[in-house]
């Protein structure tokens, strides 16, 4: 024999017995549950005699020898002479492993390695003899020795179950590397219609005209059925999880009743993969830390055996995973406090997060509410990663909890990331695509505006969204093109983990169905790509990555605890040390202070004529209101500027504004500031050295006590 | 049975380089290509091949020679490295030579250091001698600017 042959062999061994090892877990799950159909004790018996024929033949001798002491105790199982119970069943699983373990060996190396079954062996013998021993016991007939111990060179039975015959006519097996290469030649061949119909767009004879349109059709007919060869079953995925959740059932006493429903949505493989993973880290999750042990349950009133339901469905052109569990429920307290003892909310932020944002914190880094780690879960690989490989991907994760009744995790996830909806735009006279997934509105700047509406502070421009100043990101600079050419600019608001900032373009061309390809390794530095794809006239464009965006010009940090509301950080105590955007303001004579950005609503500037008295304070009109103003130098006994205009800071706080009165505005940024307790002065909370200068951290809520008679 | 190659040559200024010609898929005439912002300046930009996307590595600025006058266009000769495609920028593309192991020698001292780095060693040929390019070791960049 060749070693090409025996190599295509091995291959082909490697295949089917994975294939009968799952369907082998799938019956043997089954058969402890007393559901299986009669025939499956034949099934599984079948499928190790024949994994251990073919692996004799090809001199796996490892896996021959493990086969056969499990062969030896199918045998029994078939004849009805042992019965499944759990110990038999656990033990039979590990076998299952072993023989996985080994042939992934085989697969990777060509060899079996230093693998050692003779635990499992022994095992599994013990099993056989305890079981014969007390056959032999209990039954005069001596017979059954006569068929525990298979002639290991007898041939497999020839019996093929009929339907799998069926099958086999009717479907083949496609190397998938086969089938990428046909997704390729169709991502070429719908280019080159695309050329085509441009070019018969711009002629009028219909003798071109007319194929060129049964070209596009089927073009785009071959395109989606291409697509859908790709497809698989969720199911295929899910097949594993029954054992997974008996497995850590059994180990953590719970009873637990799996349900899956829409097993047969079918997504994009490579995303199948992606999924793999974190929904495993989820299922896990919820039988870890979700459901309670039986006695609990019984003692709240609910059935010991507990519900874990895995449901799948398309819903606009996109895949819901949900995972429900109606266990212990989220508790919101129990959250909280975790979360102010890890820091990553302040004690005051405790009251005001809505639900979203509690349960948004069990995706920060570093949270973990289990009360141990248990050997199970709780491992390091947290709901953070899961957020993070779900949005790689672009998808989104989010939880629905009721206290004591149930938690409902729900991840939302294209169909295929082959080819993604983008918007094509202009920057510097080159096209970028942005995917669709990342933007949220788009705004146009007309030519005469540009001026007005993009203000800076400091350095850094922002735009004002409907009352809240966002960030904005010029992508000329980013990507370091010409400078900025006069005229209309677009702003895309776009969203990055939750983080929205807005990307000022020059101008957007279009939406397009986009195939992604990679860019080479040379180019795999840059993360403000995300690869890169061919357009309609056969130039290619790059695809931008907004979170890339994000994390090149600071909005996004690797563990930024970004909470839209959990953001205040005015009175936390000092020494702490964590990232946030801060506004720097002058306050007369070189001074430096910090204003917590996240409670800044506007930038203003008054004419001294337009400030008033009300009382004792200093106010101004503003939209309609009485505002008071808050001179900072003075308060801080600075001494007052005397100018003929006033900087204000609009500052939110208890749902009052208050203007702070400032010398100038410096600058904008995101900073890791050590606050040190350098004063004891009012209105201080400490100070920090930022932008290489000392700056004092503004005390607001005590400065505005300290000056405005409520 | 004496050892030969064959190596498929192209010139950059008046120098002649080789590489094997195992590892040459095809050659292009100069193509539209998307430039790369924030790229090494090496990276002249993105071709289309046939559905795939192919870096161009501009061979001149990678020995740092003097740019190609502005009226000649560059010829795009696509090699295969174990990390896919690469089309390197030369000024011309030569023909294919045939070589003896006998004739090879390492790179000399008196190379400039960039080239030498990226040279595997000369083989004399009768006209002049022939610069075998290691293509992986041009692949070799600085990491790209990034945050």
């Amino acid at each position: 024999m060749t070693s090409d042959k025996q190599q295509q062999l091995i291959r082909d061994l490697i295949l089917e017995s994975t294939e009968a090892l799952d369907q082998f877990e799938k019956d043997l799950l089954l058969l402890e549950k007393k559901e299986a159909d009669p025939d499956a004790p034949h099934r599984i018996f079948r499928a190790i005699h024949s994994l251990k024929g073919t692996s004799g033949c090809l001199a796996l001798h490892k896996i021959e020898q493990l086969a056969h002491s499990g062969e030896n105790v199918l045998s029994l199982m078939r004849d009805g002479k042992l019965q499944p119970e759990k110990e038999v069943v656990s033990k039979l699983f590990a076998f299952s492993d072993g023989l996985r373990k080994t042939l992934a060996e085989v697969s990777q190396t060509g060899q079996e390695g230093a693998a050692d079954h003779s635990s499992l062996i022994a095992d599994l013998e013990a099993l056989h003899r305890a079981a014969s021993e007390q056959q032999s016991a209990t039954s005069t007939a001596g017979a059954c020795g006569l068929f525990t111990d298979d002639d290991p060179s007898a041939p497999a039975p020839a019996a093929a179950p009929a339907d799998a015959a069926a099958i086999a006519e009717s479907a083949i097996r496609v190397d998938v590397e086969q089938l990428d290469r046909i997704m390729d030649l169709v991502g070429e061949l719908v280019l080159a219609r695309n050329q085509i119909v441009r070019f018969a767009g711009s002629t009028q004879d219909p003798e071109l005209v007319k194929p060129t349109q049964r070209l596009n059709l089927i073009t785009s007919k071959l395109q989606e059925n291409i697509m859908k060869t790709r497809m698989q079953p969720i199911g295929n995925l899910w097949n594993k999880f029954p054992r997974v959740v008996r497995d850590m059932a059994l180990g953590l006493g719970k009873q637990v009743a799996l349900t899956m429903e829409g097993a047969e949505t079918e997504l994009d493989r490579t995303i199948l993969e992606a999924i793999k993973d974190p929904l495993t880290h989820l299922v896990r999750n919820s039988i870890d830390h979700g459901l309670e042990t039986p006695e609990k349950r019984l003692a709240a009133g609910k059935p010991a055996e507990s519900v874990l339901k895995l449901r799948a469905l398309h819903e606009g052109g996109q895949v819901i995973i949900q995972v429900f569990d109606d266990g212990a429920g989220i508790d919101r307290e129990k959250v909280l406090r975790k979360a102010v003892h890890r820091n990553l909310i302040g004690a005051e932020d405790v009251s005001r997060l809505s639900e979203r944002e509690v349960y948004a914190l069990l995706f920060q880094p570093g949270f973990s509410t289990a009360e141990k780690i248990t050997n199970l879960s709780g491992r390091g690989v947290g709901m953070d990663v899961v957020k993070r490989n779900i949005e790689r991907i672009g998808g989104s994760v989010d939880i629905q909890s009721e206290v004591g009744r149930s938690t409902t995790i729900r991840i939302k996830i294209p169909l295929t990331l082959a080819i993604v909806p983008a918007l094509i735009v202009t920057c510097a006279g080159v096209r970028y695509a942005i995917p669709q997934a990342s933007i949220v509105e788009l705004v146009r700047i007309g030519e005469d505006e540009t001026a007005r509406v993009i203000e800076y502070v400091g350095q850094s421009p922002v735009y004002r969204l409907r009352g809240h100043l966002l960030p904005l990101v010029h992508l000329r600079d980013q990507l370091k093109l010409a400078s900025a050419a006069q005229g209309s600019v677009f702003l895309l608001v776009v969203q990055a983990e939750g983080r929205q900032f807005g990307l000022v373009v020059d101008s957007i061309l279009d939406t397009e169905e986009i195939v992604v390809k990679p860019l080479g390794k040379e180019l795999k530095g840059l993360s403000v790509y995300a690869g890169a794809t061919i357009m309609g006239d056969g130039r290619v464009a790059l695809i931008l990555d907004i979170i890339g965006i994000a994390r090149r010009v600071g909005l996004l940090d690797e563990n930024s605890n970004k909470l839209s509301a959990a953001t205040a950080a005015e009175s936390r105590g000092a020494g702490r040390s964590e990232r946030q955007s801060l506004l720097l303001v002058g306050l007369g004579k070189g001074r430096q202070a910090a204003i917590p950005l996240s409670s800044v609503a506007r930038l203003e500037e008054f004419a001294l004529a337009s400030v008033e008295h009300a009382g004792e304070s200093e106010v101004v009109q503003y939209r309609g209101e009485i505002m008071p103003l808050v001179d900072i130098p003075a308060a801080l006994g600075y001494g007052a500027d005397d100018g003929e205009s006033r900087r204000v800071v609009v500052y939110a706080l208890d749902g009052r504004s208050y203007g702070l009165i400032v010398e100038r505005i410096l600058d904008i940024l995101d900073c890791e500031a050590k606050l040190q307790h350098s004063t004891a002065r009012t209105g201080i909370l400490g100070s920090a050295v930022v932008q290489k200068r000392v700056t004092d951290f503004l005390d607001i809520p005590a400065l505005v006590a300290s000056r405005v008679s409520k | 049975m004496s050892q030969r190659k064959q190596f498929c040559t192209f010139y950059l200024d008046s120098r002649l380089f080789g590489v094997d010609v195992l590892k040459i898929q095809e050659v292009l005439r100069f193509q539209p290509m998307t430039e790369v912002p924030l790229a090494p300046a090496v990276i002249r930009g993105l071709l289309n091949l046939r559905g795939s996307i192919v870096s161009t590595l501009d061979l001149r600025r990678r020995f740092a020679m003097p740019p190609l006058d502005s009226d000649t266009l560059p010829t795009n000769v696509v090699a295969q490295t174990p990390s896919g495609l690469i089309s390197l920028l030369v000024d011309r593309i030569g023909d294919v030579v045939e070589v003896e192991q006998a004739d090879f020698e390492p790179p000399p001292e008196t190379l400039d250091a960039t080239a030498r780095e990226l040279i595997d060693g000369v083989y004399k040929l009768p006209s002049g001698l022939l610069l075998i390019l290691n293509v992986e070791r041009a692949l070799e960049l600085e990491p790209a600017r990034n945050a």
